[in-house]
């Protein structure tokens, strides 16, 4: 186990190299932080010379690449070109929102897709399976912005028309976000509408691939066994079925949970959350190669971790799967 | 292939020809073709004569004949079907269903709700466009951007897929760790870098000038061929140890001709079911780039531009919102379903007729 851990680890490395060169190339060719200071007329010569200097953009790109690699490893990820701030602190201050937002939606997405897709595989062709089934569809085919949108016009109106605030619909914090209990409540407040709008889609594809796990296990010869011994269907379904129809999707939520990290960009605009989504747009339109840099590799690192993950949890579940 | 089928009985149009297709089936001897597949003449012959023998009527059809008739008795694909080409229909004709133009301003109706008068069914926004009209011209821009991605994606997955999975070796690694690399990266952010710096507006081509509905399209697609790649590759995996790929070999068929001729008809039924995915995966992403203003950009109306022009006022104007949103929902889920449908009809290994 600990030499298959080992020899991923050191497989990714390669992998991350090659993936960080590509883009590194692919975006300090296109992107040019002092666009809009080239274009304003009273913006001294010298400076942007001097700007482009200290950041090396004068040199050829593969120097460039040696420089960011140097940076990445020696200095967290340097600093931005504009401003020259340290990128490393305020891409951890972005995860902390993006943690506690992906965190929620997946816990969320776990707890309801699993009851719907057990009660759906035990229930098949009933008409909870059949709704269940049409609005998962429903929720495969609903663009994320604009379940979002619809959301916020529900409740400003609703906070409109009778004064009643359910749930805060921008931002993470009020102006004032008060302390204790009274400042958990409001934070929930403001979640819960991003959390079920990041959530609806794996919801509707969790619980698909939960039921069709589920019908799996429950045609399978052991569960034929259990009945037949005269265990009571409950036991068969909970202790027997369902333990080993959780194990896929398991690795699937493992899976997931790595590229949601770069995956909320989404919610975070339309929610105006100030997570790692909103920090990637933020550094695209400022034309911020070196952020979107640390960005993207910060997501493609958790992407590789998780995947590990999921193939070692995977192992330590599945006896039939041998890591080595 | 052939089916016999019998003069129809009153009353049990289905039930009868699809048991005796099934037993036919099972004996002959390509029970786990797929559709398209180069079939060999002998069987049909014997059958043929057989059934002229016995009196029966007979009719020969092929595999796609099959999938078609399957197809078409999958009640949920087939009226998805008919709703999705009625939405794309009202698209490619918006100019002359549309009682306005995309920007056309109608300053007596600024910020009308749904209404029938003067034909703003969808409303109207702070400028007096019609959201209807726009909508419509949404659908059609939508639409050839979704239609653009699936077949170059489709095209270039098939390629790598196949290659890889025929030839193996160090193609098979170099192509496969490469779509690995590219899974790797999130994929909504390399489409935003690639979107927000590959320059804007056209593609000129010499004599082809191209709108920027086919640049976001080809941005799309050089992500969207990673899943169809990975299929096809399976597919030719398991396709390449079969008989007739061997029998082909040995007849001194070439390795390009023994890709498109034998393998891959054996491969389209995957495919086409993925192409539908890729198909509504495409609107979706098209109109997430579009509304985070990356994509299409205005004056072009696309479903997705219109709902972020909506969305400074949508707490008082909420259709401005709402319809165009709906009906993204409308054609991915007719797309969705209608993937579904065409999965049941394309397997060969399923002969059950499903509602």
């Amino acid at each position: 186990m600990v030499t298959y851990i080992i020899r991923r680890l050191l497989y990714s490395i390669p992998v991350l190299f090659v993936s960080s060169f590509l883009i590194f190339t692919f975006v300090a060719t296109t992107t040019d932080p002092l666009e809009a200071a080239k274009m304003q007329p009273n913006v001294n010569k010298a400076a942007i010379a001097l700007v482009q200097k200290e950041n090396h953009l004068d040199k050829p790109i593969i120097e460039r690449y040696g420089y960011w690699v140097q940076d990445a490893f020696t200095h967290d990820f340097g600093k931005t070109i504009l401003g020259s701030r340290p990128i490393l602190p305020d891409m951890l201050n972005r995860l902390k929102v993006t943690l506690q937002l992906i965190i929620a939606a997946e816990v969320l997405t776990l707890l309801l897709a699993i009851a719907v897709g057990v009660y759906s595989a035990v229930r098949q062709y009933s008409i909870f399976d059949y709704s269940m089934t049409t609005l998962s569809f429903l929720g495969l085919a609903i663009p994320v912005f604009w379940l979002g949108l619809i959301l916020q016009i529900i409740f400003v109106n609703i906070f409109n028309k009778w004064g009643v605030r359910i749930f805060y619909t921008s931002g993470l914090d009020n102006v004032d976000p008060g302390t204790g209990l009274h400042f958990l409540i409001q934070r929930i407040q403001h979640l819960v509408l991003p959390v079920f709008t990041l959530a609806t889609i794996s919801i509707a594809g969790y619980s698909r691939f939960m039921r069709a796990s589920m019908l799996e296990v429950i045609n399978a010869d052991y569960i034929r066994t259990a009945r037949a011994k005269g265990l009571i269907e409950r036991r068969v379904v909970l202790k027997h079925a369902f333990r080993n129809a959780l194990i896929p999707l398991m690795t699937l939520a493992a899976i997931d949970f790595g590229t949601l990290f770069g995956g909320t960009v989404i919610t975070e605009t339309v929610y105006g959350l100030p997570g790692m989504g909103r920090y990637f747009i933020d550094a695209l339109s400022g034309g911020e190669t070196y952020v979107i840099m640390a960005w993207l590799m910060v997501t493609s690192v958790m992407v590789v971790f998780f995947n590990l993950v999921a193939d070692v949890v995977l192992g330590f579940l599945d006896p039939r799967i041998r890591l080595d | 292939m052939t089916e016999v089928s019998r003069p129809p009985e009153p009353g049990s149009p289905d039930a009868p020809l699809v048991d005796l297709d099934g037993t036919l089936y099972a004996s002959g001897s390509q029970v786990r073709t797929m559709p398209g597949a180069p079939t060999d003449l002998a069987p049909e012959l014997t059958d043929s004569a057989l059934a002229h023998e016995s009196g029966l009527e007979l009719k020969a059809r092929s595999q796609w004949a099959y999938a078609r008739s399957r197809f078409f008795r999958h009640r949920l694909a087939m009226g998805s079907l008919v709703v999705l080409v009625a939405v794309l229909l009202c698209g490619a004709f918006a100019g002359h269903i549309a009682s306005y133009s995309y920007d056309a301003i109608d300053l007596n109706n600024i910020n009308a709700g749904p209404t029938t008068t003067a034909h703003h069914y969808f409303g109207t926004d702070q400028l007096g466009r019609d959201y209807f009209s726009r909508v419509l011209y949404g659908i059609r821009t939508s639409a050839r951007v979704a239609f653009f991605v699936s077949i170059l994606s489709t095209i270039l997955g098939t390629l790598v897929g196949s290659f890889a999975g025929y030839f193996g070796g160090w193609l098979d690694n170099l192509l496969m760790r490469f779509t690995d690399l590219i899974l790797t990266l999130p994929p909504l952010a390399v489409l935003l870098v690639a979107a927000a710096r590959l320059g804007n507006g056209t593609i000129n081509l010499g004599l082809f000038h191209l709108g920027q509905e086919y640049r976001v399209a080809l941005i799309l697609a050089l992500l969207f061929w990673t899943g169809i790649a990975r299929v096809v590759r399976g597919l030719f995996l398991s396709l390449r140890e079969k008989e007739y790929v061997e029998a082909a070999k040995a007849s001194g068929s070439g390795d390009v001709r023994i890709i498109f001729r034998h393998m891959l008809p054996n491969s389209m039924g995957p495919i086409i079911v993925n192409m539908t995915l890729v198909t509504a995966g495409a609107i979706l992403t098209e109109s997430a780039l579009s509304f985070l203003g990356f994509g299409i950009k205005p004056p072009t109306a696309a479903l997705g531009n219109l709902i972020a022009q909506g969305e400074t006022q949508m707490q008082t104007q909420w259709w401005l919102v709402v319809f165009p949103g709906l009906t993204i929902v409308i054609i991915v889920m007719c797309i969705n379903f209608i993937g579904d449908g065409l999965r049941d009809a394309l397997d060969p290994t399923q002969r059950r007729i499903r509602a």
